[in-house]
């Protein structure tokens, strides 16, 4: 049955594969062919390698270093940078703040699943609503924190629309640590909702429609057709949202640096790791942070992948 | 999301990397000697300067101007750079740092003489000009400050009449209560942290040397413990904790505004802020713009006496300093040398001037009046302490700890002023044994 389902979505075009190879591509010597595809890519590979791979191969070399950013001597001090983050839990002590925005991640995904599968469907304004849900995501970051700055000052925008709406505003948003935090992963939903929203609502367009059609007939409501169409249907986009949101909430950063600096408990190990670096002019000690961090969402990450393998979708 | 900041911290390592394996530093301990003839020096220079706002208004052209009537075949050009330390010390692994430059605080002193050129012997410079020890390896000077400020705090004169204070406050404890009757008697703000915009805060360290009135407070940091009992530094921060303790400040210092504070300031909702003399003339200006009485902001010493004497240490700004690697080195001092004593340009801030022989500014007069004595701190260990403050993670010239001790008066932080400073005073004798072996 698959088969058939099969062919029948992707109908074999008539001419291209059954006539001759054209006589261009066999006048072209042989070795080229296996080189093209090469050279397409050796823009984006150069670009990969000296803005990605080269400056972490530079940054593992410096963790091994005692330099402090500008001194041209650094001196080689083997595992120490290791031995000493290890040796000071307190550095470790900022990943609770990452709960917070982990937490908010699942908000976060939660309300983006359930305003696409809303907008997956027909509802009027629908593509106004797309637009507004993904607008927060193209503005830049530090925009963000400085119009949020004011959205939580003493006083400001929250506290005017609750007393609009009847509650005592007037409260420092970010005076105590939960309170920071909390706003401060509220901030960071509100951001980041249009990015998961649009992965989700493209995965759910993906999903044939005769597919509704069929479940409709049958008599399915949209929770059924959501149980067992849509999030079977967008599993793997799903599953690397969840990936994503994990790694995320390990290494925040722009929101919290801007609007609080790290300062009444918002640090986070990122923040941590680049006062290190600038602040306190421990950069060999600061990269061997941001390996660490790196080495732990890689582990992170692959105990993802482990727990939920990525099964081909198979939804016919 | 990751990816990207690995990103952004990687390609951060990668210019530094560049830059590293470079050539900083190979041509070591070379002068800039004050030129003979001022009409043979010439060449273009460029100055790195924090100061944008005086590129961007022309204010730097007209110093270069004047520079030409004395120099006139040196053509000055100038580079505003607006994060000033970040840029320049990225700069610094190459040799393209300008020829004439501020020193970023990020250098290591002991590394002076890599970067930049002498600009003559200390025992020479130091009967003419201010601050030459903050600049000084192995008996050379390797930058001059154009000019100094002294702390003090900034304070509305009508709203502490309002509230019945004529006299300055001489201990802690009576500053306190003149914050309390202002609290009571008046509707402004006593005393207003800047808590946000982090930078404030570290000026409290600035009290160091007014409270035991020591020319060697900078050594005494380097040899001992700034937070024991009855220290300079122990005695700002304690109260500091108690302003904040006390109710005596903004309701929420976590989205405090420097900018929207300083006209806050010249109107009376704020009465006091702890900055120094360099902040009078900012002040004044957001009085003139807020339609307020520039005569309005008074400045005055920290609460403390010796000997029924106030004291308050001189301080000095950026250093200007002549890139090592400078081609036109006499045209970058000749400069530097006008800058600092013929430019005006210490006037023109109302800034302590760093030649030893000027009158003191306007802005001081009240400090001259009621016999406010100046210290030039002792600066010789003043690179000891910057790497015990490194090492020890404390930051006693960055923002954090002193965040925490505000955290911590207000409740937003569990644990005990003792504690928190004893904490803190461990953490710096430990990392001063560990530097010292």
């Amino acid at each position: 049955m698959t088969d058939t389902t099969r062919k029948a979505a992707r109908p074999v075009p008539p001419a291209a594969p059954a006539g001759p190879t054209p006589p261009s591509a066999a006048r072209r010597p042989r070795r080229w062919r296996g080189v093209t595809p090469w050279l397409f890519l050796i823009a984006p590979l150069v670009l990969l390698i000296a803005f990605t791979y080269a400056p972490i191969v530079n940054m593992v070399a410096y963790s091994f270093t005692d330099w402090d950013g500008v001194s041209p001597q650094l001196h080689w001090t083997g595992a120490g940078n290791y031995a000493e983050l290890f040796t000071r839990p307190e550095l470790f002590e900022v990943f609770f703040v990452s709960g917070y925005y982990l937490a908010a991640s699942v908000v976060q995904i939660a309300a983006a699943l359930y305003f696409a599968t809303v907008l997956s469907f027909n509802v009027r304004f629908r593509s106004f609503f797309k637009g507004v849900l993904f607008f927060p995501y193209l503005i830049n970051g530090v925009a963000i924190g400085f119009v949020f700055l004011y959205f939580f000052q003493d006083g400001g925008t929250l506290d005017a629309i609750l007393s609009l709406i009847g509650y005592d505003g007037d409260r420092a948003w970010l005076g105590t640590p939960t309170s920071a935090n909390v706003s401060l992963a509220g901030v960071s939903v509100w951001r980041y909702l249009g990015l998961n929203f649009v992965l989700f609502l493209g995965a759910i367009q993906s999903i044939p429609g005769e597919l509704y059609e069929a479940a409709e007939l049958d008599g399915a409501n949209r929770w059924q057709q959501f149980r067992h169409i849509i999030a079977p249907g967008i599993r793997p986009v799903l599953s690397l949202s969840v990936i994503l949101s994990v790694s995320g909430s390990l290494s925040v950063f722009e929101i919290p640096y801007i609007m609080t600096g790290g300062a009444t408990g918002t640090e986070t190990f990122v923040i941590q790791t680049v006062k290190l670096a600038f602040q306190f002019n421990k950069t060999g000690l600061a990269s061997a942070a941001a390996v660490v961090l790196l080495l732990i969402i890689l582990a992170v990450t692959w105990v993802q992948r482990r727990l939920v393998p990525d099964d081909k979708v198979d939804l016919v | 999301m990751n990816r990207r900041t690995v990103l952004a911290l990687t390609v951060g390592a990668a210019l530094l990397a560049s830059g590293c394996t470079g050539t900083g530093g190979t041509s070591k301990g070379a002068d800039a000697e004050a030129p003979g003839d001022p009409a043979k020096v010439d060449g273009t220079i460029t100055v790195l300067t924090h100061r944008t706002d005086l590129v961007q208004d022309g204010t730097m052209k007209k110093y270069a101007a004047e520079f030409n009537k004395t120099y006139p075949k040196v053509k000055v050009e100038f580079e505003g750079l607006t994060d000033y330390e970040g840029e320049v010390k990225i700069r610094m692994n190459t040799e393209d740092y300008g020829d004439v430059l501020m020193i970023p605080a990020v250098i290591e002193k002991k590394d002076y003489p890599k970067f930049f050129a002498s600009l003559g012997s200390q025992a020479e410079r130091s009967e003419k000009y201010r601050f030459t020890d903050y600049t000084t390896v192995d008996a050379k000077v390797y930058g001059q400050s154009p000019l100094g400020a002294v702390p003090g705090f900034v304070y509305n004169k009508k709203v502490w009449q309002e509230a019945g204070i004529t006299d300055w406050p001489t201990t802690p404890d009576e500053f306190l209560d003149d914050l309390k009757a202002i609290k009571s008697k008046t509707d402004a703000i006593p005393y207003y942290t800047n808590f946000k915009d982090m930078w404030p805060l570290t000026q409290w360290t600035q009290v160091n040397g007014s409270v035991s009135c020591d020319e060697q407070a900078t050594t005494k940091l380097a040899e001992g413990d700034p937070w024991a009992e009855g220290a300079d530094l122990r005695t700002a921060d304690t109260l500091l904790y108690d302003i904040v303790r006390e109710g005596l400040v903004e309701k929420d210092p976590t989205t405090t505004n420097w900018e929207a504070s300083k006209p806050k300031l010249a109107k009376g909702e704020i009465a006091t802020m702890w900055l120094g003399s360099w902040a009078v003339i900012q002040m004044q200006g957001a009085a003139k713009q807020a339609g307020a009485d520039p005569a309005d902001i008074g400045f005055m010493p920290f609460p403390a006496q010796k000997n029924g004497t106030f004291c308050a240490a001189t301080l000095p700004d950026y250093n200007q300093a002549v890139n090592v690697n400078s081609d036109h080195k006499a045209a970058a001092r000749a400069w530097i040398d006008w800058f600092t004593d013929k430019s005006g340009y210490a006037d023109a801030n109302l800034a302590l001037s760093p030649l030893k022989d000027a009158p003191l500014p306007d802005v001081l007069k009240p400090y001259e009046e009621a016999g406010v004595k100046l210290l030039d701190i002792d600066d010789t260990k003043g690179a000891e302490v910057k790497s015990v403050d490194n090492q020890s993670e404390v930051g006693i010239y960055k923002p954090d700890y002193r965040q925490d001790l505000v955290d911590l008066a207000r409740g937003a932080r569990k644990g005990s002023l003792d504690d928190f400073l004893t904490g803190l005073g461990e953490k710096w004798t430990e990392a001063r044994k560990n530097l010292g072996s």
